[in-house]
């Protein structure tokens, strides 16, 4: 039985098609990673898988389950590409991550000691236990981003699936996120994410699927990357990332400028 | 002191205390999803329901729980919708409540200004032994919600999409938090009035949150803010004879206004005291995105 079963589906925002005819399945245990250019469909895509965007046509399963039923949540541990900015409450790193116990426990249970230990064991999982109570807000974006990881792996789920996980993160951080995310493999996770650029996480990945313009152009081992980035010791330097990526990336075409 | 001798200074205080408990309670969460105003807003269109209850010569606070649960509900399905004309659709709501509200007060055989003002500014001291007890009881399931749902609202206020992907019943709860708004607002109403309801959900979160570190110390601050501010608010205004409602909201900005000057005092000492702070490497190698 896959985890993830994708059959002829189609999705669109208002009359317009991002995705057209897409099937996939991801089975037990394996690691996939579906890249493709920004726009292309890739995010919609998982969003899709995980009710957040509504099925235009075809058939979403999770773990044999159509999705309009499916309800054990629990079972999956959802990774955004970033920490909602929130109204300036300020929330520890531990309330935030324990947020990710609540599909295990329900609404009306309060947290027990079962809660607090996988709050715990979550974040010394992804190296920040000794930030536990400081506010999410004093963190870097890498650590906001290992916070995260570590919310969805507090439920302890089967399928953990991630948008951009390493999107803008420092190289410290990528390398803890793709350790944590080995650990969740070798215990015999599902995983699914989304890259643009896989960095630190190229050799967890047992399948690559490539979007490009809302289908499947490519399924199989990793691609070799196009243009400059094939260059030996390319090391993904982009100073001004942080501000492209607020929102021009979207539109912005796959290689903007040679490095450098 | 002899003020509270007297039964209506006694339930004043209960009243007051109850709201300044209950208010921040709820407040933190509005406050969180960027909601401040929202209950200004439903304050608006609770008048159109002590209009209807006045014109009915049925209870004005029963018939404004009713007519502001309808506009917080109406409300929310606009935020659900997330039109972005959703901001014009809470003005048009928040103007032609207060409009329906003045119009339906006039037309009713009680329309005097004295009873409009009672309303919009709170009349805490005429707060009547059965209007306690609505009070009591509306204020502890507030309260009681605000509380054991805590972990379930903070996930949905701090990230709706990953509440959803949890499972949790987001619409649900957020129709809960409508309600409740409601309903607050218009316990609230006899305390500090339509015009100053928000205050008290909102004023003591924005002190609190100034020096808390996390979501549940900021609940557990703002509740004691607005609980003491409420408290001396009632008797303050006795002692100086103003309007309680006014009173204590003034108190509760003042408490604002001092952790915002402790704040930065402290702050300065602290730098002044400590070396230079090292500033770490900016070795941010990034994925291009």
């Amino acid at each position: 039985m896959s985890v993830v079963n994708v059959s002829h589906l189609a999705v669109g925002y208002e009359g317009r098609e991002v995705l057209h005819d897409v099937t996939l399945s991801v089975h037990p245990g394996e690691v996939v990673a579906i890249l493709g250019a920004n726009g292309s469909g890739k995010s919609t895509l998982i969003r899709t898988v995980l009710g957040l965007v509504p099925i235009g046509r075809g058939e979403i399963e999770l773990f044999g389950t159509g999705l309009r039923r499916f309800k054990q949540w629990a079972r999956v541990g959802y990774v955004p590409q970033r920490l909602g900015a929130g109204g300036g409450v300020p929330a520890t790193v531990g309330e935030v991550v324990a947020s990710g116990r609540l599909a295990r426990r329900g609404i009306f249970r309060p947290p027990g000691a079962a809660d607090r230990a996988a709050v715990r064991a979550a974040l010394s999982d992804v190296g920040l236990l000794d930030r536990i109570n400081d506010p999410v807000s004093t963190l870097s974006g890498g650590q906001q981003q290992r916070t995260l990881i570590a919310r969805a792996l507090a439920g302890k789920p089967d399928l953990l699936v991630l948008d951009e996980p390493t999107a803008g993160v420092d190289a410290s951080s990528q390398e803890a996120f793709a350790a944590a995310l080995g650990r969740f493999e070798t215990d015999g996770g599902t995983i699914l994410l989304v890259a643009h650029e896989l960095g630190p996480l190229q050799p967890l990945i047992d399948r690559a699927v490539v979007v490009h313009d809302g289908r499947i152009a490519y399924e199989g081992p990793v691609p070799e990357p196009a243009g400059h980035h094939a260059a030996p010791g390319h090391d993904h330097v982009h100073p001004h990332a942080d501000t492209v990526k607020a929102g021009i990336c979207e539109w912005a075409p796959t290689d903007p400028m040679p490095a450098g | 002191m002899d003020l509270f001798e007297y039964d209506f200074m006694l339930r004043a205080l209960a009243g007051a205390l109850i709201i300044g408990l209950a208010a921040p309670s709820l407040g933190i969460y509005l406050v969180q999803r960027r909601l401040s105003l929202i209950g200004d807003g439903i304050g608006h269109v609770a008048l159109t329901g002590v209009g209807v209850g006045l014109l009915l010569h049925r209870s004005p606070v029963i018939a404004a729980v009713i007519v502001s649960a309808i506009g917080a509900v109406g409300v929310e399905l606009i935020r659900q919708r997330g039109r972005t004309s959703g901001d014009l659709a809470l003005a048009l709501l928040f103007y032609g409540g207060i409009a329906g509200g003045v119009v339906l007060v006039g037309l009713s055989n009680d329309s005097s200004n004295a009873n409009l003002i009672q309303y919009l500014f709170g009349s805490l001291v005429t707060t009547s032994p059965q209007d306690i007890v609505v009070i009591g009881i509306l204020g502890v399931l507030v309260l009681g919600a605000m509380l054991a749902f805590r972990p379930a609202l903070f996930a949905i206020c701090n990230d709706e999409e990953y509440a959803r992907v949890s499972g949790l019943p987001v619409r649900t709860l957020n129709l809960l938090m409508a309600v409740t708004a409601a309903v607050t607002v218009t316990i609230a109403m006899r305390t500090v009035g339509l015009l100053l309801v928000s205050a008290l959900m909102v004023v003591p979160v924005a002190a609190a949150q100034q020096v808390t570190r996390g979501f549940r110390s900021t609940m557990a601050a703002a509740m004691v803010i607005g609980f003491g501010s409420a408290g001396s608010g009632v008797v303050v205004s006795a002692e100086i004879d103003t309007a309680p409602g006014a009173t204590t909201v003034i108190l509760a900005l003042a408490v604002f206004v001092a952790i915002s000057v402790g704040t930065v005092a402290w702050r300065l000492l602290r730098r002044r005291g400590t070396a230079a702070r090292e500033v770490e490497p900016p070795d941010v190698v990034l994925q291009k995105v």
